[in-house]
């Protein structure tokens, strides 16, 4: 029974991320700093996102050109974006200046790279399917440089089918999962410490 | 698009340029408001808990 795959994921999850610290009551006392609440920030814009983005591929570009409520959920899907990576690239200065790969923490640095680099495609195949002019002219910059380098045969980026197709589904799968990786090896390291800060609680430090 | 925002767009943007390096105004202000997030997040004090400052 013990050689099952279930029993070793089990034990394994049970040793690296036990329900206390996914689920944690309480915080580091350093924690009560505005520049801890940019992660989370980033988080709340991907969550309005993805969720406009859900109602514009419901209801597709006759909608969300043409009627108001469309434009709105067209607007908050554009300005969320704008806030997220707002937000992201704060809390990455935030954790470049507080060197935040410290205590065995490079796989978090890591995929919060690479969650960003997944955003930048993410957010360039969003502009390349508006569906508009604005559209037409980015892809058709867009193809010299790809072309220039080399790819432009494998990403097509006057290709609305691929494009739509990477913006909707592959992208945001990709960069879902990194999100969910990189929130989980935060639970799991707990979130860094300033450089030389002391290690107490937030319910110690208010005693 | 119509009335002021319509104006305000309908133009190509303003470009600063020193040599090799150009940005738009519009990226520089962007760049700007960001730094002075990012300053004042770090130099603002977090609100304390309500119920545990009155303690």
């Amino acid at each position: 029974m013990s050689d099952m795959w279930t029993t070793k994921l089990r034990n394994k999850w049970q040793k690296n991320l036990p329900i206390e610290k996914l689920l944690p009551d309480d915080q580091p006392a350093y924690v009560a700093s505005w520049i801890y609440v940019f992660g989370v920030l980033t988080l709340s814009a991907l969550g309005v996102i993805i969720f406009s983005g859900i109602i514009l591929a419901f209801e597709g570009p006759a909608w969300y050109h043409t009627s108001g409520a469309g434009k709105f959920v067209n607007s908050l899907h554009f300005w969320s974006v704008q806030l997220f990576f707002v937000f992201m690239v704060i809390h990455l200065w935030g954790k470049f200046w507080m060197a935040a790969w410290r205590g065995n923490r490079l796989a978090t640095w890591v995929t919060g790279a690479v969650a960003f680099i997944a955003s930048i495609a993410t957010a360039f195949t969003g502009y390349l399917v508006q569906t508009n002019f604005d559209s037409q002219w980015i892809s058709f910059e867009a193809k010299d440089g790809f072309n220039s380098v080399g790819v432009g045969a494998w990403f097509t980026v006057t290709n609305l089918g691929q494009m739509l197709l990477l913006h909707v589904a592959f992208l945001p799968l990709i960069l879902g999962a990194i999100t969910v990786v990189h929130v989980l090896m935060v639970r799991k390291r707990g979130v860094v410490p300033p450089i030389d800060a002391e290690p107490i609680s937030l319910s110690e430090a208010k005693r | 698009m119509t009335g002021w925002i319509s104006d305000f767009m309908n133009h190509p943007a303003t470009y600063l340029k020193s040599g090799w390096f150009q940005i738009s105004v519009t990226n520089l202000v962007v760049i700007v408001l960001m730094l002075i997030i990012f300053a004042l997040a770090v130099l603002i004090p977090f609100p304390k808990d309500h119920k545990e400052s009155k303690k």
